[in-house]
């Protein structure tokens, strides 16, 4: 059941996003130039006046675009010609892959680390000075190291989103209640036991948390990750269409990318949701 | 080696300072036994120690020096002869109360079929009175449902001895008084070995055979050792008809009030040996409660004077 709050909101959402649209439309709409009355139309053309363009598309001008791109998202007509939904699966999956090698590492080594605080110190000033670095400073190196542009892409996704996981991991493990791993003590239950079944559910929404960061800040990096390494992707997409000087497939891809970036979002919320306990 | 169940021999507690001068021990000399089956409660003061010593008998903690044997053996580190029921009830919430409790029962017995632990979990649920409510989550029961779980839990495992700290103190009166019925019944059925922390000098009374009285920290020992020497077949519902009962009542009021600040600490008045504190039985000894009412006996002639002059 709807609720008459969710109605209301929903209303004035839409009420916003009209007056949005109708500010644009009146923003960019072509102007009629004084300058033309009696005189040639042709001429004031010449000289830069008559009909003057804002250059900014309209929301018309988008709209079309949105319907070119979503009516057919899977096309491929070569390199520089792709659908828009392979274009997004592209970059879908080299933020699976970072981010799957950066669960892999994060989520045991944060684990460890939780569980000493001898590690924890030791490994803080390390975490300290590499998590501030932008991932993007790490693609020159990529680049010549891993000699491929596709393989340093999931690198730099790899880097930026293991700091939040790792993070959240061991602080999520260190601070689990005192109480719980005493039960455990008591009942002399074995260190995997206690790993998977006392300190994983416990240390989990803190965890996820990190993933859910980890998903946010990988998805924004994807895109300057790819306009950098070009090839395909939604970052470099967003790169072709403006070196075409396509400014509404610039604005469609944008709002794809925030539309994408929701759903990712909603996704962690959800698993988040999923291991959340009540106290 | 004594033949006593659970003996403690010269324990002693020293916590690290943050500066780095020694602090003074928390508690030191402590001795004390249980015999098998014995139902021992343990009062004092905050900060005298009761609960590191709960936890050192649990082997979470590591005394500063001493000993305590239990069954003959040396207590080092946790052990599933030793149940423990925790005061915050520590239930995981991510569980259902039925998998909390087959948790402990799976850690005891890991080659056991799952419908045997199930079937051995609920029916310990079922003595605490909680059959109903097997497959809701902790979060969903009351304060006092669930320290009825932890002590299905604890004695799920069928521990040689069961440590309980101040399971009821967060709990309101009414219903630590059912709770305590329960736990009343459940012991004189099994038997059950136990050492308990208690704030509550009634419930001490009404559970306990022996209540260890500690002085107050630092320099905390076993002042005294009161025998209840009531019949065990107690109810909560008739112990105060029982004469002994205010005898044994104002004993303990009396030495927590007025005596647990100078008796045995670092600047004690009387010769005190903390190997073996003195046995009493206010319940019984007329002459004792005598000396405990002392204090209103001299105060009456001094207001007789007064009315003289």
């Amino acid at each position: 059941m709807v609720s008459k709050f969710t109605l209301k909101a929903a209303f004035i959402s839409l009420m916003l996003l009209l007056v949005f649209l109708g500010a644009w439309q009146l923003a960019t709409q072509p102007r009629e130039s004084t300058a033309v009355i009696g005189g040639d139309a042709e001429y004031a053309a010449l000289m830069g006046k008559g009909e003057q363009k804002t250059g900014f598309p309209t929301p018309a001008m988008v709209g079309k675009s949105f319907v070119t791109y979503l009516s057919d998202p899977f096309y491929d007509k070569g390199p520089n010609d792709k659908g828009i939904g392979i274009q997004i699966a592209y970059s879908l999956g080299r933020v699976a892959l970072g981010f799957l090698l950066a669960t892999l590492i994060a989520l045991p080594v944060g684990f460890v680390i939780g569980m000493s605080p001898l590690l924890y110190r030791a490994f803080d000033p390390f975490i300290q000075v590499l998590k501030p670095i932008s991932p993007l400073a790490w693609m020159p190196l990529a680049l010549y190291s891993l000699k491929d542009s596709d393989i340093s892409g999931i690198f730099v996704i790899f880097i930026c989103s293991i700091w939040p996981m790792l993070l959240n991991t061991a602080f999520g493990v260190a601070s689990v209640r005192r109480d719980w791993i005493n039960v455990a003590r008591t009942l002399e239950v074995n260190p995997l036991r206690k790993a998977f079944l006392v300190i994983l559910p416990a240390a989990a929404p803190t965890i996820l948390t990190g993933m859910r960061i980890s998903m946010g800040i990988a998805w924004l990096v994807i895109v300057a990750a790819e306009m950098l390494v070009g090839g395909t992707g939604i970052g470099y997409f967003v790169w072709n269409e403006w070196n075409n000087l396509a400014l509404p497939n610039v604005i469609f891809a944008v709002v794809m990318i925030g539309v994408v970036g929701m759903f990712l979002d909603l996704f962690f919320g959800w698993l988040q949701k999923l291991v959340t306990y009540r106290e | 080696m004594s033949t006593h169940f659970l003996s403690v021999e010269s324990l002693k507690k020293v916590y690290p300072s943050a500066n780095g001068t020694p602090n003074p021990p928390v508690f030191e000399d402590i001795h004390f036994h249980i015999d098998k089956g014995e139902f021992v409660c343990i009062i004092g003061h905050s900060g005298c120690g009761k609960t590191t010593i709960l936890n050192v008998l649990a082997g979470l903690e590591e005394a500063s020096a001493g000993n305590a044997f239990m069954d003959s053996r040396e207590v080092k580190g946790p052990s599933l002869d030793r149940g423990v029921v925790f005061q915050s009830h520590a239930l995981m919430p991510w569980m259902s109360v039925l998998g909390n409790v087959a948790f402990a029962v799976k850690s005891k017995w890991p080659d056991w079929p799952k419908d045997k632990i199930a079937a051995h979990a609920s029916q310990y649920l079922e003595m605490v009175g909680l059959g109903h409510a097997i497959h809701k989550k902790p979060a969903e029961l009351s304060g006092g449902m669930k320290q009825r779980v932890g002590i299905a839990r604890a004695f799920a495992i069928q521990p040689k001895m069961l440590l309980l700290d101040e399971p009821f103190g967060a709990l309101d009166a009414l219903t630590r008084g059912t709770i305590q019925d329960e736990l009343l019944k459940i012991v004189q059925a099994t038997h059950q070995t136990v050492f308990m922390i208690t704030h509550d000098v009634d419930e001490a009374i009404l559970l306990a055979d022996k209540i260890m009285l500690m002085s107050n920290g630092p320099h905390a020992k076993i002042a005294e050792i009161v025998e209840v020497t009531m019949p065990r077949s107690r109810t909560r519902a008739e112990i105060h008809h029982d004469p002994q009962y205010y005898r044994i009542r104002n004993h303990l009021v009396d030495f927590l009030v007025n005596r647990s600040k100078t008796y045995a600490g670092a600047d004690a008045e009387t010769f005190h040996d903390p190997k073996n504190p003195p046995l009493v039985r206010p319940g019984l000894d007329d002459e004792l409660a005598a000396v405990v009412a002392l204090p209103t006996q001299q105060s009456v002639p001094a207001l007789r004077q007064v009315v003289n002059h």
